[in-house]
């Protein structure tokens, strides 16, 4: 169960997605975020969807596998609908029952956002499956390096990220196994009311905790063992340069942002309340 | 041959402390070890839980420091600042449990990782990556992710981790402790096949008895000292010596020595099963 979370896991293939600099994903990333922000008409969505699409077709990650990565936001997902659907007052009222009114700008608010919430998820994972985290701290402490020069400390941040992601699968891993235990042993974390099975957790949480700062602790070890020392220093299996294909990657970005900005705000097509 | 390790009255004291974090004592780990190993030999390290064989392969990496005595390693005193790095260069570690030691998200960046630290050209590190993989059998999973790895194999790419910083010792802190059979074999042939071709150093911390019947020396640790060391040949022979120290001597030896005790005119000092068959064939 708690296994299927996917967020955060490279998914390895020979895609030209997968061969691009990290650079490039990431700031394509951030755009692509930025503009799913921009519009608020159909066509606008049109070219979003196309363009979502044929970024995964051309990343050859089974599709099926990107959407498991949205079960975990599901929530947060229905949380949303509902509160943008009976909060929002705005346009012809489509329903009224008791304390419930749903008007035509909240549907239609309700509909974006989660359109926009799933997409914003499938792009950002698709940058995940397609990018080890190696890669990605590379990029960030690349694309953040001259905040060196203010005191940040980019390669260290960098550093703490990477290893975050790498221990994801292995904290998800022991949870399920704690969890298996405690059940052994007669916990409950199934039924109650939801502050029953907050407190269900703590037999569950504790050991996690523990066990997460010894292998902290253990893995700071093994690092030193092996003559980490910061970024002092250190050069790089891997280091990044720009090739043709990352610039044409810069363009056809540029050219996707303009498009659904001026398509999603110019472009008159409406179907009923949409 | 050159010394690549030598101790001499080696102390180490664990700080003890109550809930606030004031000292209320010490505890001592290492009890005036002296301990000698020559370039190239494989050398095994034998205790039981607490004996203080882990609390010594960290000093070798310079992960703990002496509280009193020295530690040469590769004729470096590990105290001093100026020859730091270079101690941990030339002694390479593998810890117990793999998932622990694995940094990187693919296998074949988290053999780079040292010679990155080490500051290693690019091409330098993708041949070192590539040649140590193939030394312990996991090329063809370069491109895997290390969660995806059985025990054994995560063992192996850590062993990779180390040899791709080219030491002259690999200090193995009881790498099979949580691993099956299969994975216990996998790990330890791969061990001793780089001692063999590169000429490495090999010292294996461990408390399976089976694993060490081929070292050149064996220590026997016990409180913090070293109560037993020699050949397997002569460490194993002193059958109650070794259960004295709460540790079992291979199956072979142990039966070879009942038989012993029982009468029958075994010699001493068996390690495997074929020497015992041999030896029982020539009673008649």
């Amino acid at each position: 169960m708690i296994r299927d979370i996917t967020i955060g896991q490279y998914y390895p293939a020979r895609s030209i997605l997968h061969r691009l600099d990290p650079r490039v994903k990431l700031v394509c990333t951030f755009l692509y975020l930025i503009s799913l922000f921009l519009f608020k008409s159909i066509p606008g969505y049109v070219v979003a969807t196309i363009f979502l699409v044929s970024i995964i077709k051309l990343s050859k990650v089974p599709f099926s596998y990107i959407m498991k990565g949205l079960r975990p936001i599901l929530m947060l997902l229905m949380i949303t609908v509902i509160f943008n659907l009976f909060l929002t007052r705005e346009g012809d009222v489509l329903f009224s029952k008791w304390i419930f009114t749903v008007t035509a700008g909240g549907l239609r608010n309700a509909v974006y956002m989660a359109v926009r919430l799933i997409y914003l998820i499938l792009g950002s994972s698709l940058m995940t499956f397609t990018t080890t985290p190696n890669e990605l701290t590379d990029g960030i402490e690349k694309l953040f390096k001259p905040l060196q020069k203010i005191k940040l400390p980019v390669h260290e941040m960098a550093m703490i990220m990477s290893i975050a992601l790498r221990f994801i699968p292995i904290l998800l891993e022991e949870t399920d196994k704690i969890m298996k235990a405690q059940i052994a042993r007669g916990a409950d974390l199934e039924s109650g009311n939801i502050i029953q099975k907050a407190k269900a957790m703590v037999p569950v949480l504790v050991p996690l905790f523990i066990s997460a700062f010894r292998r902290a602790s253990d893995l700071a070890m093994a690092m030193e063992a092996r003559c980490y020392h910061g970024g002092e220093g250190r050069t790089k299996m891997k280091p990044l340069r720009y090739k043709k294909r990352d610039y044409l990657a810069y363009g056809v970005m540029i050219f996707y942002v303009t498009a659904v900005f001026f398509i999603g705000r110019y472009v008159p097509f409406k179907i009923w309340i949409f | 041959m050159a010394e690549m390790i030598r101790t001499e009255n080696l102390i180490f004291d664990y700080d003890k402390r109550d809930e606030e974090g004031n000292k209320i004592g010490s505890f001592r780990a290492l009890d005036e070890v002296n301990i000698e190993v020559e370039k190239g030999q494989f050398i095994a390290v034998l205790g039981h839980n607490g004996s203080g064989k882990s609390t010594f392969a960290k000093h070798i990496n310079a992960l703990l420091f002496p509280t009193g005595g020295t530690i040469f390693v590769g004729g470096y005193d590990t105290k001093e600042d100026a020859h730091f790095w270079d101690v941990r260069k030339s002694a390479g570690m593998v810890f117990q449990n793999p998932d622990n030691q694995i940094i990187g998200t693919v296998v074949e960046e988290d053999v780079g990782f040292g010679p990155e630290n080490l500051g290693v050209p690019t091409e330098e590190i993708w041949k070192r990556v590539e040649e140590s993989l193939k030394a312990v059998g996991m090329l063809e999973y370069r491109q895997q992710s290390p969660n995806k790895l059985s025990g054994g194999q995560k063992q192996r790419v850590a062993i990779a981790g180390v040899v791709a910083m080219e030491p002259q010792c690999i200090v193995l802190d009881e790498p099979t402790a949580m691993l099956d059979p299969v994975g216990r074999g996998e790990v330890l042939a791969a061990a001793l096949k780089l001692r063999q071709e590169k000429g490495v150093t090999v010292i294996l911390i461990t408390h399976y008895m089976d694993e060490v019947v081929d070292a050149d020396k064996l220590f026997v640790m016990s409180e913090g000292k070293v109560v037993l060391e020699g050949t397997p040949k002569e460490v194993f022979s002193r059958v109650e010596d070794m259960q004295k120290y709460c540790l079992d001597v291979p199956q072979a030896t142990l039966l070879a020595h009942e038989l012993k005790e029982a009468g029958l005119k075994v010699p001493a000092g068996i390690l495997k099963k074929e020497e015992l068959v041999e030896a029982l064939c020539k009673l008649k």
